[in-house]
């Protein structure tokens, strides 16, 4: 299971990559290995404002419809709109293409809550 | 083996039935206005083709009276068909009688309510809603009434679910109007008390609960969930999904719960799906009765009526009377079974879940929350099988697969409920079955089935691309 150490993760399989002021967020290989192929996808509006844990967006597959949370408090300044039309991306490049949505924290420091590789790694050894 | 479609049958004038008498025409009853322009694109069949295309349909389904049929939480118990018989008496009722002639009709659905409300401890009940998502959203519409009428309707806007909860129990509150919270599930796969604690306070409207779970275990601190609920003035909801386990036994009223919802083709043997239609009466407790959908039946002294008398009624939820004939099932059922027999049937589908879980453990399955389960259970494939493969190789093997991949917290999950209609040589063959398939080939199970009248659908395609309707427009 590819995790990349760029970037920080949730124990609800979302990753969180910064990129200046603002993080990128997605959802792991495990998850989408997990989900099965995903079939649609329900991106937030932009500038909504969410609370860290709050459930941003849906993402549906052939198995399940799971919510997507916010790994930090902040706003929604983008979404990846690609995935309207090809949620397969999810599945083909989850740390890459397959990105959700982007959020500017209130504070950038909340990403050290966050776990990185090695923690979430470990989080998926004692998940299964 | 392709079957086709009844429009593919269709050839241009041919008819099935010749009318004998020049029939009215539309124009003279409906405004122009809403008149349609061109004719419907209805199939042109004669009747022998059209008994053989939908008795060739029949001969190709999977269902209960051809075979065993576990699906977990669906409660696919068998149907009499003396229920058949009862229905026929009732089949000519026109919903806009007078009361005074249809006075058996409503003594039925009066005595009927009265079964149910002893059943689940409820003060008063509505037949009305069509199915178990109706009777959800019926009963949490009560539950906004009644927090709109103390006043608290604006501060209460959250409704919470555990994260086994049935997916109808989020949709439900956040079609209410609802926001929604997951409570998690403890190590033992009951709600887990101190994270419902943290969540409940004067912003909640209600926690929506089934007892047993979806994990098929019993709520064992329900007593203390419901005092909790109640000292935070949040009302507790009870989805009857898995009423079968206890009908009898246990009721939810004496839980501390204020609604219930039943699936009377659940639990009380009317047909689900295309033999239905459903029924999801709604039971509350007195405090909630005066928000219940108008009308109910009551009894007077010169028989009884339709009581259109509750001010403060939420209104209407289902055309006239809800779907009747399903009542009349339940009634059927209920009469039949009597106390005693109703409490056998709950206590053999528990005895039946707990013994075909343990056949399946012999043949290598996992059992993630295994306490003593209710009338399902949850279980897992060996490492590196897949539920939907052995889902698909069941197909093969005569049996209709369970619920896989529900509840959300157990993965690749089975979940099997064997209903207590089934002897005990059936549950063994299944068990039996299943067990052949772990000693398959992989190769084999990806590719099944394979005598099935479809093989395995393309289930990918259907979710993204669906075709609704024959014609392309």
């Amino acid at each position: 299971m590819d995790i990349p150490k760029d970037r920080f993760y949730t124990k609800s399989h979302e990753w969180a990559l910064p990129e200046g002021d603002t993080v990128l967020v997605g959802i792991t290989d495990y998850a989408q290995d997990a989900l099965g192929d995903v079939v649609y996808v329900e991106l937030p509006e932009v500038g909504r404002k969410v609370e860290k844990g709050e459930a941003v967006a849906v993402v549906e597959s052939v198995k399940t419809a799971s919510d997507i949370y916010a790994p930090v408090a902040g706003e929604v300044v983008e979404v990846n709109a690609a995935l309207e039309k090809t949620p397969e991306l999810i599945n083909q490049d989850p740390y890459g293409e397959g990105w959700i949505f982007r959020l500017r924290p209130l504070d950038m420091g909340h990403l050290d809550d966050l776990l990185d590789a090695d923690g979430y790694a470990e989080a998926l050894e004692s998940e299964a | 083996m392709s079957f086709p479609l009844i429009f593919e049958r269709s050839r241009k004038g041919r008819r099935g039935l010749k009318l004998v008498k020049e029939v009215p025409r539309a124009e003279a009853y409906i405004p122009q206005a809403f008149l349609r322009q061109d004719p419907p694109r209805l199939p042109e069949v004669d009747e022998l083709t059209l008994v053989r295309h939908y008795t060739g349909l029949s001969r190709r389904q999977v269902g209960v009276d051809t075979t065993f049929y576990p699906l977990g939480s669906c409660t696919m118990k068998y149907n009499p068909k003396l229920h058949e018989e009862a229905v026929h008496l009732f089949a000519y009722l026109h919903p806009y009688q007078d009361p005074q002639t249809v006075q058996g009709a409503l003594q039925l659905m009066w005595e009927l309510g009265e079964y149910l409300k002893a059943i689940t401890g409820m003060d008063e009940i509505t037949l009305q809603p069509a199915a178990g998502a109706h009777g959800e959203l019926t009963g949490i519409l009560i539950i906004r009434a009644y927090h709109e009428d103390r006043g608290e309707g604006k501060e209460r806007r959250l409704v919470l679910v555990p994260d086994s909860a049935h997916g109808s129990n989020p949709a439900t509150a956040s079609m209410a109007g609802y926001e929604v919270k997951e409570v998690p599930s403890g190590p033992d796969g009951e709600v887990d008390l101190e994270a419902l604690k943290r969540e409940l306070g004067p912003h909640v409207a209600a926690i929506m609960l089934t007892n047993p779970n979806t994990l098929g275990l019993f709520e064992r601190r329900i007593l203390e969930i419901s005092r909790l609920a109640k000292e935070a003035g949040v009302q507790l909801y009870y989805d009857g999904a898995n009423l079968n386990a206890i009908m009898g036994w246990a009721r939810p009223g004496d839980m501390g719960f204020d609604v219930v919802h039943l699936n009377l083709h659940k639990t009380f043997t009317v047909p689900h799906g295309g033999g239905g239609p459903g029924s999801g009466p709604v039971g509350v407790k007195a405090h909630l009765a005066p928000y219940l959908p108008v009308p109910t039946v009551a009894r007077g002294e010169e028989g009884f009526y339709l009581d259109f008398q509750r001010p403060k009624s939420i209104g209407r939820v289902r055309s006239f009377y809800g779907n009747f004939l399903a009542l009349v099932r339940a009634w059927v059922y209920i009469r039949t079974l009597g106390l005693e027999g109703l409490k056998k049937a709950a206590a053999l589908s528990v005895l039946n879940a707990r013994y075909l879980k343990e056949l399946l453990k012999e043949k290598g399955f996992r059992v993630p929350y295994d306490a003593p389960c209710m009338h399902e259970f949850v279980a897992q494939p060996p490492q590196g099988f897949r539920a939907l493969d052995l889902a698909k190789g069941l197909l093969e093997l005569g049996f209709h697969p369970p619920t896989v991949y529900f509840p959300l917290i157990v993965k690749e999950a089975l979940m099997v409920e064997p209903t207590e209609t089934e002897g005990k040589e059936t549950l063994e063959a299944f068990a039996e079955a299943l067990g052949e398939l772990l000693q398959k080939p992989k190769e084999w199970l990806e590719g099944a089935p394979y005598s099935t009248p479809v093989r395995r659908l393309d289930e990918l395609r259907a979710n993204r691309s669906p075709k609704l309707t024959y014609f392309d427009e």
